[in-house]
């Protein structure tokens, strides 16, 4: 079952909504196209449980596979720690979208801003207004969710789809990128 | 107080023009001076007299706007489309349209509070005359209003005193209000400062709220051993008749408490609340009991406990008369703000209201006398009581797996739940006769009903939750210590110090509704551990609830386990909604009655002295409603920083700081002039946090202010490492913005924490006398 709606009923936003992603290499398209991607991944990442492994764990290889820089937020860098993991940087998820939005800012390397953001694992209506803020004050970057539900405010985004189909589509993503 | 009526009598007088005899002539209120503190430079402050001080709090505080809707529908020209910050047809962009409508919840917050105050003074004044006497902690207490004193310019003496602050703050929330119009203010930042104006008059109004109440019906006066009080769904006497009280607004509850002790039936009945009105309820009379927070209107009303429900204003559900109609227990609205669309019985013979609402043939009645609503609650309740028989309508167990096999698991129910909660797994378990998975789903259930609303089935989810979860619900036997009140002058004088120098690492205030993301245990763990690490925790409302809802081996609760003083390691709790601002009114009292600054009409200062040296953080990890952001922007002006639990995100714009931006964090150094970098401290002024763990570390780390002397720095880096440590499993990696010198440094956390200001070029630095305010300076640089 694929839905363009939100996740959560009510959660409409406006004139303009997530492009849908049908199918995963559309994802490795746009991290291959994009010339600094960043991957923001929240605490429920750690407690999704995609059968034999949890979500953090396919993007720890999604990272180290194409090399995008991981931010942590909440209290998920205990998770990647403990898979032997070091995140490139870890804050609260306002703190990295305060920073997103900003087109001086440095990056977490120092080397600039970023231009393509990848949010996966925060609460719905978190994920949901932060990429909101991020569509209407940087203009500058795109956006894409990597979650099983549709994200409208993200530049592109899968519709809601089940885990089955969730752990399949990162598997692809992972080999592809 | 300092503002009186000039009143002119003359008996008799004789002049070439004219004989006057019994001549009197009011011409206002003037000013009468008989306080020897100095008038600020801000009594009564107008829509821009603090702007500037708001303006240097922007500076540094930067709104980051997470809009909740793309479009701006207030007037005719829209909808508008403001994606991208496009400017709509009134030429706004999404920027301004965001702080727009903080500002409009800011003012719904404040004139909630506000016209609260008001209908409490009137009413208190008919009861007990305009010249009774505001008295909040007779000796202790000599501050007997910091926030008015500080606003204001004034002292409060009266209740008719109150009168005058109550003109003023009407008057400043009209043209707040009318800002919000289309064609007014068109700059976001503008409409920030109004927000914080708006905050600012509603700790105004609510401290009017709070001390007429205490000094009118003698709650406790700053008193840190108020009795404790029951509290939970199992603490209610379910053999005895039952009056539920929800609300915010307390006379129609006191109504009841005194016809019953008049008519000798304390002990006869239960007389409970839910909300701020059970707060107060217990304030005036201990014996009264406390079932939850807001979220558990629907489970005790469906339950079928109560046989009568008193409504009167604030956080009550509009669906509240249907729900009580389906477990028969007839509804007495007491307010004129909340009339349910009832028949107004106000000036009816109470037998035959009794009669009507006893023989079913109304469902409810208005009765606006709170006296009246008294004795007809109490009456009815008797009446009704043996004819209910705790009717409810809560399902049984077959039921419940007859219904659950009903279940289309379209995921509905799931899709509307604030929280997300897997209710079709657990209805599919139900289906099949195992209820433990619906019963795990109460302990993060907000108590909404949307899931009920969503399902195409009608299947009624959330009283089977309460069905699974009956055993657990039953078995909720709490205390909660009753509302303190105020913090006595005297304790301020023992801790003032310590805070300040930052030897009691912070004072932490768990405040506002129960719109949590994991359910209130999460406040009662919070709240513990800081209390255990010798925080001053402070709690109020919902979440005052909820940090009592806890219990360890031996059977003990917070309250009990921990003082009710307001000292370090202390867990007390200042009373309902309107109590906040004695959590303001301490930070206030530090800067006056410790450090001697000047109060009256003296915001800036204080404000600045408040940023820069105590220690306070504010966390409504639950916050839900336009009160809960009109009483977060009250703390943002004074200087005081705000967590609020994922939820809170939906507030549309967060004030967060950028601990990377070095030239943000820069004070002056009032002994020199001298601009002093002194790091991110506190880093945020407003900001929601994912996670409990999240907004723990965070919590410690905004306790961090310029001013800590270095064993003050070291206690306060001594708790931020550790639990980021504990909760993070790592170092944090921005100590090196924390240490100033090497005095700084906690001893046992040493050797780790060298190594990392040895990576990060890390140089000592001096600690400033900190001010952000130039007119501060004490000796300006040649």
């Amino acid at each position: 079952m694929a839905m363009t709606e939100p996740w959560q009923t009510a959660e409409i936003p406006g004139p303009k909504k997530a492009l849908v992603i049908t199918k995963p290499e559309v994802v490795v398209a746009m991290i291959k196209k994009a010339k600094r991607p960043l991957l923001v991944v929240g605490h429920k990442a750690a407690e999704i449980d995609l059968g034999e492994e949890k979500l953090i764990d396919y993007l720890v290889r999604l990272s180290q596979k194409a090399n995008i820089p991981i931010v942590a937020t909440a209290h998920t860098v205990s998770e990647f720690l403990k898979r032997g993991f070091k995140p490139a940087g870890y804050m609260p998820v306002v703190n990295i979208g305060s920073r997103l939005v900003d087109p001086e800012w440095e990056g977490l390397d120092g080397k600039g801003q970023y231009d393509l953001a990848i949010f996966v694992g925060m609460p719905y209506y978190m994920e949901w207004t932060i990429l909101s803020g991020l569509k209407h004050f940087a203009q500058h970057l795109k956006t894409i969710t990597l979650d099983n539900h549709y994200h409208p405010h993200a530049s592109w985004s899968f519709p809601n789809i089940s885990l089955e189909k969730w752990k399949e589509n990162l598997k692809v993503i992972i080999e592809k990128l | 107080m300092s503002k009186k009526a000039f009143h002119m009598k003359i008996k008799e007088l004789k002049s070439d023009a004219a004989v006057l005899k019994d001549l009197e002539i009011s011409v206002g209120r003037i000013f009468e001076e008989t306080w020897e503190e100095p008038v600020g430079p801000t009594p009564f402050p107008g829509l821009v007299d603090l702007r500037n001080w708001d303006m240097t709090l922007l500076k540094r505080y930067k709104p980051f706007y997470l809009p909740f809707c793309d479009v701006c529908c207030l007037c005719t020209f829209g909808k508008c489309d403001l994606t991208g910050n496009k400017r709509g047809a009134c030429g706004l962009n999404m920027a301004a349209q965001q702080s727009r409508i903080v500002l409009l919840a800011c003012c719904i917050g404040a004139a909630t509070h506000i016209g609260h105050a008001r209908h409490l003074v009137e009413h208190l004044i008919e009861k007990f005359g305009r010249r009774h006497p505001i008295d909040v902690g007779g000796v202790n207490v000599e501050v007997e209003a910091p926030v008015t004193r500080l606003v204001c310019g004034i002292r409060p003496k009266t209740l008719g005193d109150l009168e005058d602050v109550l003109d003023y703050l009407e008057n400043q929330l009209t043209h707040l209000l009318s800002i919000t119009h289309t064609g007014q203010e068109g700059n976001n930042l503008d409409f920030e400062s109004k927000v914080f104006h708006a905050g600012m008059i509603d700790q105004v109004g609510m401290e009017v709220a709070d001390i007429a109440q205490i000094a009118a019906y003698g709650f406790p006066k700053a008193d840190p051993e108020a009795p404790l009080v029951e509290l939970g769904f199992g603490a209610i006497d379910i053999n005895k008749p039952v009056i539920l009280c929800i609300g915010h607004n307390v006379p129609p509850a006191i109504g009841i408490v005194d016809y019953m002790t008049e008519n000798g039936l304390m002990g006869e009945i239960e007389v409970c609340g839910l909300c701020c009105t059970a707060h107060d309820v217990t304030r005036y009379n201990p014996k009264a009991k406390i079932v939850g927070p807001i979220s558990w209107q629907l489970r005790f009303v469906r339950s079928g406990v109560p046989d009568v429900v008193v409504v009167d204003e604030q956080c009550i559900r509009a669906d509240i008369l249907n729900e009580a109609m389906k477990v028969k227990a007839p509804l007495i609205a007491a307010s004129e703000k909340n009339c349910q669309g009832l028949e107004d019985r106000t000036h009816d013979d109470p037998d035959k209201i009794v009669e009507d609402l006893v023989s079913g043939k109304v469902p409810g009645v208005l009765i606006l006398d709170p006296e009246k609503v008294g004795e007809v609650a109490v009456r009815v309740a008797l009446e009704v009581a043996p004819k209910r028989k705790k009717f409810k309508v809560i399902p049984d167990v077959n039921d419940v797996i007859e219904g659950a096999k009903r279940c289309r698991q379209c995921n509905q129910c799931r899709r509307a739940c604030p929280n997300d909660l897997p209710i079709p797994p657990a209805m599919k378990a139900a289906a099949e006769g195992n209820l433990s998975p619906l019963d795990e789903l109460y302990d993060e259930c907000i108590g909404c009903g949307r899931c009920e609303h969503a399902c195409p089935e009608n299947i009624p989810v959330h009283s089977f939750i309460i069905k699974a979860a009956e055993k657990k619900m039953k078995a909720e036997t709490f205390k909660v210590r009753a509302g303190r009140g105020a913090i006595q002058d005297v304790e301020i004088r023992e801790v003032g110090g310590p805070i300040v120098l930052g030897e009691i690492p912070g004072v932490v205030a768990f405040v506002g509704c129960a719109n949590y993301p994991k359910g209130g245990k999460e406040i009662a763990e919070m709240a513990m551990e800081f209390a255990k690490r010798r925080y001053i925790v402070v709690t109020s409302g919902c979440a005052a609830m909820s940090a009592g809802m806890y219990k360890d081996e031996e059977g003990k609760t917070p309250y009990e386990i921990y003082s009710g003083r307001f000292d370090a390691g202390g867990l007390l709790n200042v009373g309902s909604c309107v109590s906040n601002p004695h959590i303001a009114g301490a930070a206030i009292k530090i800067a006056s009655i410790f450090a001697k600054r000047n109060l009256r009409a003296n915001y800036e200062e204080i404000a600045d002295y408040i940023l820069n040296r105590v220690g306070a953080v504010g966390v409504a990890w639950g916050a839900m409603s336009q009160k809960a952001a009109s009483i977060a922007s009250g703390f943002w002006r004074l200087g005081v920083p705000v967590v609020v639990g994922p939820h809170g995100i939906k507030y549309r714009r967060m004030l967060l700081g950028r601990a990377d931006k070095e030239e943000d964090w820069y004070v002056y150094d009032a002994r020199t002039g001298e601009k002093v970098y002194v790091g991110p401290t506190p880093e945020h002024l407003f900001y929601a946090a994912e996670t409990k763990e999240e907004a723990m570390v965070m919590i410690a780390k905004l306790c961090m202010r310029p001013n800590d002397t270095t064993k003050g720095r070291a206690i306060k880096l001594t708790h931020y490492i550790d639990l980021h440590k504990r909760l993070f499993g790592t170092m944090p990696e921005d100590i090196h913005l924390f240490v100033r010198t090497l005095a700084d440094v906690p001893v046992t956390m040493k050797d780790e924490i060298m190594e990392i200001l040895k990576e990060k070029e890390w140089k000592e630095r001096t600690i400033p006398d900190p001010t952000l305010l130039p007119r501060l300076i004490r000796k300006r640089k040649e």
